[in-house]
């Protein structure tokens, strides 16, 4: 499943600068893994201890995976993930 | 209808029908038009009610000083009621909010102090929180933490929506102060089996969040998580292009946070369309466009816009 991966500014050293980057996976965890093959370090910037850290928001065409398969939300063809640092309003509930 | 004063008129909107942008006939979508309500924003159900609820309990007496963080609409609903029932009202406004806000506020009355643009609202909560410590005498409603915000959604927004839509199935809401979504959707949960609670968060430009360290985070006091049944991120460009497509299918002039809500409630209404279900979703138009004609959110170019909101507070 190819898709486009929104990165923010404070990831950007492990894309090279590139603020979207393309990978593949079956579930967002075949995805992070993927492009850490291409992008490395930038997954454990992502994950910890088999979740997603406590300040980074992932978001599967604009909807919170936290609510809905986490690291295991399933990914369809052309689907848009964005990943944001969880700061201010962008962090309720997942303190 | 008839009423002794502005005041009254609070709430009671109407809900109307999106045919033309509802996928279809089982899958509905439905607008409840917050904007007309006396100052034209659906915060004056929270702002009347937080000072009702002041006065009810002695906290707030004739001649005091309210004070409170508002990126706008919130401080627009209190200088009414502040010129309205006596009071002084400072509002603590980031300073990064389109111009029409400061020229309403001003309007009626309001005193405004301006925070700094980086960190947004938070900012704003900071600043009120200190300027309150200094002024013990003023009266700091804290619409982010004051029950009566959720409440007025409670017993307002949530049952007026139900009366009016019995085979809701979703309700989708912007996340601010959070009292939309928490009033109205507890009032849904203990009604309808099994409705949904969306969250539609605004995501702004790195200039709003960029300067802030991770661990200042803040959570709204009223917030609580298990309301929600899922939650999405906004960024303008798609904000802009729905408020302008409600604007142009059904003819509903609204400001610009109101069209990240719908692009929420268009992603909730795909679902149901792919899954094969019913659904009836009711959203919330939060004000009308006439405060961001200045942002040129309604012609010209998206990249425009897009550029012109990046480090707004635009919702």
């Amino acid at each position: 499943m190819a898709v486009e991966v929104r990165i923010p500014t404070i990831l950007r050293p492990y894309t090279g600068g590139e603020k979207s980057v393309d990978g593949t996976g079956g579930t967002l965890d075949d995805l992070f893994c993927d492009l850490d093959s291409r992008h490395p370090g930038l997954r454990e910037r992502l994950v910890e201890g088999g979740q997603l850290r406590r300040f980074v928001n992932v978001y599967l065409n604009d909807e919170d995976v936290r609510f809905l398969g986490g690291l295991q939300t399933a990914l369809s063809e052309g689907d848009d993930v964005t990943i944001l640092p969880a700061v201010a309003g962008g962090a309720p509930g997942h303190r | 209808m008839r009423y002794d004063c502005l005041l009254d008129s609070v709430g009671r909107t109407p809900l109307v029908g999106l045919p033309r942008l509802s996928p279809s006939p089982q899958v509905r979508l439905w607008a409840k038009l917050e904007d007309r309500n006396p100052t034209g924003s659906i915060k004056d159900r929270a702002a009347l009610a937080m000072v009702q609820a002041a006065e009810d309990d002695g906290s707030l007496c004739p001649g005091d000083t309210i004070l409170e963080p508002t990126s706008g609409n919130t401080g627009i609903s209190l200088a009414m009621a502040a010129r309205l029932k006596g009071y002084d009202l400072v509002c603590v406004m980031p300073e990064n909010t389109s111009p029409e806000r400061s020229q309403l506020l001003r309007m009626w009355g309001a005193r405004i102090v301006y925070s700094a643009a980086a960190g947004g609202s938070n900012e704003a909560v900071r600043v009120a929180k200190e300027m309150a410590a200094d002024h013990p005498d003023w009266v700091l409603l804290y619409q982010y933490g004051n029950p009566a915000n959720a409440e007025a959604h409670y017993r307002g927004t949530g049952p007026e929506i139900l009366a009016d839509l019995p085979t809701i199935t979703h309700f989708v809401a912007g996340l601010g102060t959070t009292g939309t979504l928490m009033g109205a959707g507890r009032f849904l949960r203990e009604h309808v089996p099994g409705v949904q609670v969306v969250a539609a968060e605004p995501r702004y430009g790195e200039l709003v969040y960029g300067l802030r360290n991770i661990d200042e985070g803040f959570v709204p006091e009223l917030y609580d998580a298990s309301v929600l049944t899922t939650r999405f991120s906004v960024g303008p460009r798609d904000a802009v292009r729905r408020t302008r497509e409600l604007l142009h299918t059904e003819g509903i002039f609204a400001g610009i946070s109101t069209g990240a809500i719908l692009h929420a409630a268009l992603g909730v209404a795909g679902k149901a369309v792919r899954a094969g279900e019913r659904a009836d979703i009711a959203f919330v138009v939060c004000d009308g466009g006439w405060k961001y004609l200045s942002t040129g959110a309604y012609d010209g170019a998206l990249d425009e816009v897009e550029s012109t909101l990046e480090g707004q507070l635009w919702a």
